[in-house]
């Protein structure tokens, strides 16, 4: 129960006293982070799945909301993104070295990073409330959007028709705002994470025996790089070529 | 190579590889979607996707050098989302084909 630790071996003050080793422990961290991290893909899996679905049903409407998205912004911000996941994967690398400065730096590159693709994001989400694209109660309450003047006069699609499909587009809308945002908190969670590091940092206590939250934390924004990897054609790029036939 | 334990992270070099390669396969992405391959343009978008991701995963995430019980985990996870997705999808994909005609 209340024993005092055994003193007879060197004991690394990050081992927990249920672990044999450090290396254990940072195999049960790795696994159980993999477990948690499971789980979200299968939260992003279900809306990833949802929304497949849901582009059958209404395939116009989601050509048309598709293409009316950034894909230059949203390539972008794909590139930027990878950038960040390069500079995660060298601060693991820096902390596995116990190069704590050159650690704290990837870790803040990677945060501006992660800044920077917020704010491309921001610059996106502003477009589509300036051309009314936002779903809720006002959608459509506008006059005629973009969307369904091109309707009309690029794909030929008669008043009604065209209107009918506008109207539809706010489905397409809703799975946009809801999987970028749900990404975007994703990334502000990244952020929280990454601040965690930076002030754990300070004790210099990262090197070669212990790194497992710098690990853990480069896992957690590893993933929320592969959700973006998946949303960025899903939403963005698979229907370019599809409309104004 | 790690037999069991998660020693040895790849090198530098890999890193950069990686990253080259996820580079070159996002601005393949982005080019091919402006050519018309009728159905096959979500299919290439999607393979690209694949691709990517499991770049990031076997390097960035260090899978490839995990112990055979991280490996199997994350595989067992991933078999199940393709569970979910491809299941639901033969499901709607036939009944559209039927219903739509």
């Amino acid at each position: 129960m209340s024993h005092s630790q055994t003193t007879t071996t060197e004991h690394h003050p990050a081992l927990a006293h249920q672990f044999d080793s450090l290396e254990q422990q940072k195999d049960a961290s790795m696994l159980g982070m993999w477990a948690f991290l499971l789980t979200e893909i299968m939260m992003f899996g279900g809306l990833f799945a949802a929304y497949l679905i849901y582009r059958l049903r209404y395939y116009e409407a989601f050509v048309a909301g598709s293409t009316s998205i950034a894909v230059t912004l949203g390539a972008v911000n794909t590139l930027v993104l990878i950038g960040s996941s390069l500079t995660m994967a060298l601060a693991v690398s820096a902390a596995q070295r116990g190069a704590q400065k050159v650690l704290r730096g990837f870790i803040v590159a990677t945060m501006l990073l992660g800044l920077v693709f917020l704010g491309i994001k921001a610059v996106e989400y502003h477009e589509k409330y300036v051309e009314h694209h936002i779903p809720g109660g006002v959608f459509g309450k506008f006059g005629p959007t973009d969307i369904e003047k091109d309707l009309q006069e690029k794909d030929h699609k008669t008043p009604e028709a065209a209107a009918q499909i506008a109207r539809q587009t706010e489905i397409f809308f809703c799975f946009y705002f809801a999987m970028t945002g749900l990404h975007a908190f994703h990334m502000l969670i990244g952020f929280g994470l990454m601040t965690w590091l930076l002030w754990l940092s300070r004790g210099n206590r990262f090197g070669p025996d212990y790194y497992t939250p710098v690990e853990l934390g480069g896992l957690y924004w590893h993933f929320v790089d592969i959700v973006w990897i998946f949303l960025f054609p899903l939403l963005y790029l698979i229907s370019r070529t599809q409309g104004a036939h | 190579m790690a037999q069991n334990g998660s020693h040895g992270h790849p090198t530098h070099g890999v890193y950069y590889a990686v990253f080259g390669a996820l580079v070159i396969g996002t601005l393949l992405t982005w080019g091919v979607a402006f050519v018309d391959l009728g159905i096959f343009n979500p299919i290439v978008a999607l393979a690209i996707a694949c691709t990517k991701a499991t770049l990031v995963i076997l390097f960035f995430m260090h899978v490839r050098y995990s112990s055979k019980l991280t490996m199997i985990t994350v595989a067992a996870g991933f078999f199940w989302l393709m569970l979910l997705i491809s299941l639901s999808l033969s499901d709607y994909l036939t009944r559209t084909l039927t219903l739509g005609q």
